[in-house]
């Protein structure tokens, strides 16, 4: 899950418009960009749909890190490709964000000087070749698990982004569960890398679906909206569920004691996530959030002469066509 | 080492050490678009290298694979040009070092469509519709910062200064590019100069950027004789893994 704790806003409207535009949404409608809709929906989804991309952005940078040591050519085409998409998805999520009145630009620096977050996941270093497999199959696994109920969410634009998102992303789920299969396979070291990052990255997967429902205050509105479609506990449940038996058979063990199949209510006992983890990461505290903001932040200071060169030359293009007409 | 083989390593060679630099802008670029293309473009060449160095082993008589090529050889074994080695820069060196190149390659590879083997006619034709995209993107790019503001046309016009003694490599024909050429396979580089010349000239003019006097050329790359100092480290990077661990398939 890309969007992590994301606020719902009070709205202040018209009760009968409020009326109407519920009864819209709960008839299954599409709200589309020029429709009327509250301002509460309309600044909660900006958060959703930004934190999203900026998440995808962001998460060009931990998998980034290994093109240039990706083991062989197939791999690095793979990664490369991978990558790409991602960068893809953060475009079309800025589209989405920007049919509700907000700028690229708007978010982004809202990004760089932290007012809005991006998933907690990313602050989390890849250091080995495994944790490319591990990222494509427990992060992207739990990224789909929340993005395939979104793309029946209620505002058009996002839903749509949505479907060309999902699709991708599954085809990096099966890469990464391709990568561990092959390690889990290969040699003594090779297995040993695989369950290390699995190790690393189980509970920080885990936090990606947000706090437990029992203290998720947000979630209400959102729901009532069909922005968020699922509670975080439901997600994490279904994840987990989907999840063991794959590392099972991988060979690897899931880092938690007290995972048990648990007959009654058809699906696993885990244990949670120290939330005292998230809430640190959240606040700035995860073992890469400087580097990550630092890197992106290094990114736009350094590219503003080409964003400046290009605007420059566009506009004397314009002048000059005018000029000639 | 049969001419042929040491035709398709310079090929490939070429495409995997700029397909790598590309791979380290990944997530740094100055736009979101810019990151995208970066990769599409890294893609691309490392695409074309699994084709040129795949084909190589198989002229060699596949004892050996293309990875076996890319992660197992050292320095001297390397064929690329030395302008594809040169470290990334700014944004500006890194576009002035692909337009460079791409102006050459598309030259070079719509030569090689029409190659007497048919392998290499086969891979520079699917090459040559994703080079002739990769020029149309770094020549508008070197136009646009060119012309676009006082800082961007001087960043531009330091890079062309600095990577325009790298250009002449690309032009340096010798016994195996003469061997290749009577066998109809590959055209002799230096044919290549003159068409390089107008559409350069051609570009830069619209870039109101200066085209450097003297065409003093470095040498080294293709023939493996001296690369630079950057080849070793981007090496030690891109070979790390297989060979810290040499018994694992990934």
């Amino acid at each position: 899950m890309y969007a992590q704790m994301i606020k719902s806003e009070a709205t202040g409207d018209d009760p009968e418009k409020l009326a109407a535009f519920q009864a819209r949404i709960d008839a299954g409608e599409k709200i589309e960009p020029k429709d009327w809709m509250p301002e509460g929906y309309r600044k909660t989804l900006i958060r959703q749909i930004g934190q999203h991309a900026h998440s995808e952005i962001v998460g060009q940078l931990p998998e980034g890190n290994w093109i240039t040591r990706a083991p062989s050519l197939e791999r690095k085409a793979i990664l490369l490709a991978k990558v790409q998409d991602e960068a893809g998805h953060g475009l079309y999520l800025y589209g989405a964000a920007e049919t509700l009145g907000v700028s690229r630009d708007e978010l982004t620096e809202m990004l760089l000087d932290g007012r809005m977050k991006y998933s907690s996941i990313f602050n989390y270093p890849t250091l080995t070749w495994a944790d490319m497999g591990a990222v494509g199959w427990l992060v992207d696994g739990a990224a789909i698990m929340n993005q395939v109920p979104l793309q029946r969410t209620s505002y058009g634009p996002y839903a749509r982004a949505m479907v060309r998102i999902c699709k991708e992303e599954s085809f990096h789920q099966r890469q990464g569960f391709h990568i561990m299969m092959q390690m889990a396979k290969g040699t003594e070291a090779q297995r040993r890398m695989a369950q290390d990052a699995l190790d690393r990255f189980w509970y920080p997967s885990l936090m990606m679906f947000g706090p437990s429902d029992k203290d998720s205050v947000h979630s209400a509105q959102s729901m009532k909206w069909r922005i968020k479609m699922n509670t975080n506990d439901e997600l994490r449940q279904k994840f987990v569920d989907q999840t063991v038996p794959q590392a099972e058979y991988l060979g690897l063990t899931v880092p938690d004691p007290d995972l048990a199949w648990n007959e009654e209510k058809g699906g696993y006992d885990f244990t949670e996530p120290d939330w005292s983890e998230f809430h640190d990461v959240l606040r700035g505290n995860g073992p890469c959030n400087r580097e990550r903001l630092e890197a992106r932040n290094r990114a736009w200071d350094d590219g503003a002469w080409v964003r400046e060169g290009m605007m420059a030359h566009a506009a004397k293009r314009r002048a000059a066509k005018v000029a000639a007409e | 080492m049969s001419a042929l083989f040491e035709f398709l390593c310079r090929q490939g060679d070429s495409t995997l050490i700029l397909g790598q630099r590309l791979g380290e802008w990944c997530g740094h670029a100055p736009a979101l678009e810019e990151d995208i293309a970066l990769a599409n473009v890294a893609l691309d060449l490392i695409g074309q290298t699994q084709m040129w160095l795949g084909l190589a082993t198989e002229v060699e008589g596949a004892v050996r694979d293309a990875d076996d090529l890319a992660m197992r050889r050292d320095v001297w074994d390397f064929r690329n040009l030395l302008l594809v080695e040169q470290p990334n820069g700014d944004f500006g060196q890194t576009t002035m070092r692909q337009w460079l190149f791409d102006q050459f390659h598309v030259l070079q590879l719509e030569r090689l469509c029409d190659s007497a083997d048919d392998r290499v006619a086969a891979i520079a034709a699917k090459a040559v519709k994703e080079v002739r995209y990769h020029l149309e993107r770094s020549s508008g790019t070197v136009i646009a910062l060119g012309d676009g503001t006082e800082e961007s046309h001087g960043r531009m016009q330091a890079a062309l200064d600095r990577l325009w003694p790298y250009a002449g490599e690309m032009f340096e024909s010798d016994a195996i590019d003469a061997e290749l050429a009577e066998a109809g396979i590959a055209p002799e580089p230096a044919d290549l100069r003159a068409p390089w010349d107008v559409a350069v000239d051609a570009t830069l003019a619209e870039a109101t950027l200066t085209r450097p006097e003297s065409d003093f050329t470095q040498t080294g790359g293709r023939s493996g004789k001296r690369h630079s100092e950057h080849l070793g480290h981007l090496l030690a990077q891109m070979q790390w893994l297989p060979r810290a661990y040499p018994d694992a398939r990934w």
